[in-house]
């Protein structure tokens, strides 16, 4: 997910990785545009969160919860709700990962996740407002990871979305001066579902949905959200310092358009089945 | 998000609780053993609704160096609560409560430990709560000593823990998260199953000295019990299958070897 390219890894391992790319291979047996399966578990957090959903990949795995609170909006947006997400690495979920305040790494990782979700206004946050510059509803998604097998940023888009799109908590209304609950259970307005995905560049390949052992080899990843109407909201250049053509841009915005569709399809239809179950 | 109403009691005119359970009655509990495949082991609890994963990492070296130990390892406990798993969002910053909970889950579980086997090197107990539902030190106790086994850190014993107290002048097992809040009081406690010793201990609320010792009691008949849950979960996950009849003609080949080999030393 970091920067790993100062991370050891055996020459053996990394000689292994590149020779099979070059006959169109992946260790674990992958096309380069193949996403490891992705199972979605709703409702983790049922009792407490407004919303929540676990996802596994591989051998990564996420949880993100939902939290909507009343606050007051900020003065330059008084007619404008707020949500914020961020996104931790705890220790719990690798080796790799260390104690102590957010690394560099566990920065950009909460900010790349929020950018994904916040800036491609994948909330109305217009819908939020109970009274106008004086009481909005605060959406909170806080993601943690539990497992790190790589792509972390891709796990978080989709455990964020999935708890998003879930998502219900308690109305209220402006009455003499202070928020009443009006008993009703709304879900949380939503725009657009922005997905991110993430393309690892190694020597001139590309691969989406990176193992960790690939994020030890690649010189560099590149994540692409994309909107419904596959329009890029946000992009961040990370993971390695390694530089990448605009033909390898290109590249990797098509795998990520093709990717976003169906991850977006998975999220969709599996919350619908919830909804039915 | 929904503001919380105090209930009108805690035990009703049957005497039972306001989830319907008898005084001395546990919630039911359900463990997994390896649950997280990056760590070294792990496991999680669901107590009620409260729901905690437990990971252990070590021994290993330890960083910084300056806490270490020269004649035993250092064991690490960071307890952390979800800002999703309480009704209002938790502030994500580690904070008071959750620091002093890192530090009595640690004493809870030293004393079953045999640290000193592992000088320098530390032990980390990562305890992630995603849904507190109350008893939550408790629970991650009964999560972490099954975690620490299943990473195969030597050890006397499981350490299960429960916490007991009285509701409208009840003595009761298990706290849930109302009768915690508007109870009269609450008593964390672990114990060693081996000896009996207590290795965790917390009171708040008021109680008279035979409340005490009897609440005490019922918690270590409860800990007993869930000492059996923790030993079933660690045989669920260790216990092999009984060989199939493909194996047993294996078996057969390497006995009839053996044998063979004896004739021949003895000739």
């Amino acid at each position: 997910m970091g920067d790993y390219s100062a991370e050891i890894i055996s020459h053996i391992d990394r000689n292994h990785i590149k020779e099979l790319l070059s006959r169109g291979e992946r260790i674990d047996g992958r096309r380069f545009d193949e996403y490891r399966p992705i199972e979605i578990e709703y409702d983790i957090v049922a009792a407490k969160a407004e919303g929540s959903a676990l996802v596994r990949m591989g051998a990564t795995s996420v949880i993100a919860g939902v939290k909507v609170v009343l606050g007051e909006p900020y003065p330059d947006t008084p007619d404008e709700g707020v949500t914020m997400i961020t996104a931790e690495m705890p220790p719990i979920a690798s080796p790799l990962f260390e104690l102590g305040p957010p690394k560099e790494d566990a920065i950009e990782l909460a900010r790349v996740v929020d950018r994904g979700v916040r800036e491609s206004e994948t909330v109305d946050v217009k819908q939020l407002v109970v009274e106008p510059g004086k009481m909005v509803y605060m959406v909170f998604v806080d993601i943690y990871a539990l497992e790190f097998d790589g792509n972390l940023i891709d796990a978080a888009s989709i455990a964020a979305n999935a708890a998003l799109i879930t998502a219900k908590f308690d109305e209220y209304k402006w009455e003499n001066d202070e928020a009443v609950p009006t008993g009703n259970r709304i879900p949380v307005p939503l725009k657009n579902l922005s997905i991110e995905c993430t393309i690892a560049k190694i020597d001139d390949y590309l691969i989406v949905d990176p193992l960790l052992k690939e994020e030890f080899v690649q010189d560099c990843r590149l994540t692409i959200a994309i909107d419904e109407n596959d329009n890029l909201t946000a992009m961040q250049k990370g993971g390695g310092s390694g530089p990448m053509t605009l033909e390898q841009i290109e590249r990797s915005m098509d795998m990520a358009i093709a990717s976003a569709k169906d991850i977006r399809e998975l999220i969709r239809s599996t919350a619908k089945e919830r909804e039915n179950a | 998000m929904s503001p919380e109403v105090k209930p009108d009691f805690l035990i009703n005119a049957e005497g039972l609780r306001i989830d319907g359970r008898r005084p001395d009655e546990l919630r039911p509990i359900e463990f997994k053993v390896g649950v997280l495949k990056q760590a070294d082991g792990s496991a999680y609890i669901k107590q009620g609704k409260t729901f905690i994963i437990a990971a252990v990492y070590g021994p290993r070296e330890l960083h910084p160096r300056h806490l270490t130990l020269s004649d035993r390892a250092y064991l690490r406990v960071v307890y952390r609560m979800a800002t999703f798993s309480v009704p209002d969002r938790k502030k994500p910053a580690p904070s008071r409560r959750e620091r002093e909970i890192s530090m009595v889950i640690a004493n809870a579980l030293k004393p079953a430990l045999f640290l000193e086997d592992f000088p320098k090197a530390v032990v980390d107990i990562f305890i992630q709560v995603i849904q507190a539902d109350g008893g939550t030190r408790c629970a991650a106790i009964n999560a972490a000593s099954l975690a620490l086994a299943d990473a195969g850190v030597p050890m006397k014993c499981l350490v299960p823990a429960v916490a007991v107290g009285k509701a409208d002048g009840t003595l009761i097992v298990d706290l849930g998260d109302q009768e915690d809040k508007y109870g009269e009081g609450d008593v964390p406690m672990a114990i060693m199953p081996l000896t009996d010793e207590i290795t965790l201990l917390q009171q708040d609320g008021s109680f008279t000295r035979e409340e005490l010792l009897e609440a005490m009691q019922m918690g270590i008949q409860a800990c007993k019990y869930i000492h059996e849950l923790q030993k079933d979960a660690l045989m669920k996950a260790y216990a092999t299958k009984a060989p199939s009849e493909d194996d047993d003609f294996d078996d057969d080949m390497e006995t009839d070897l053996g044998e063979a080999e004896i004739i021949g030393e003895e000739d």
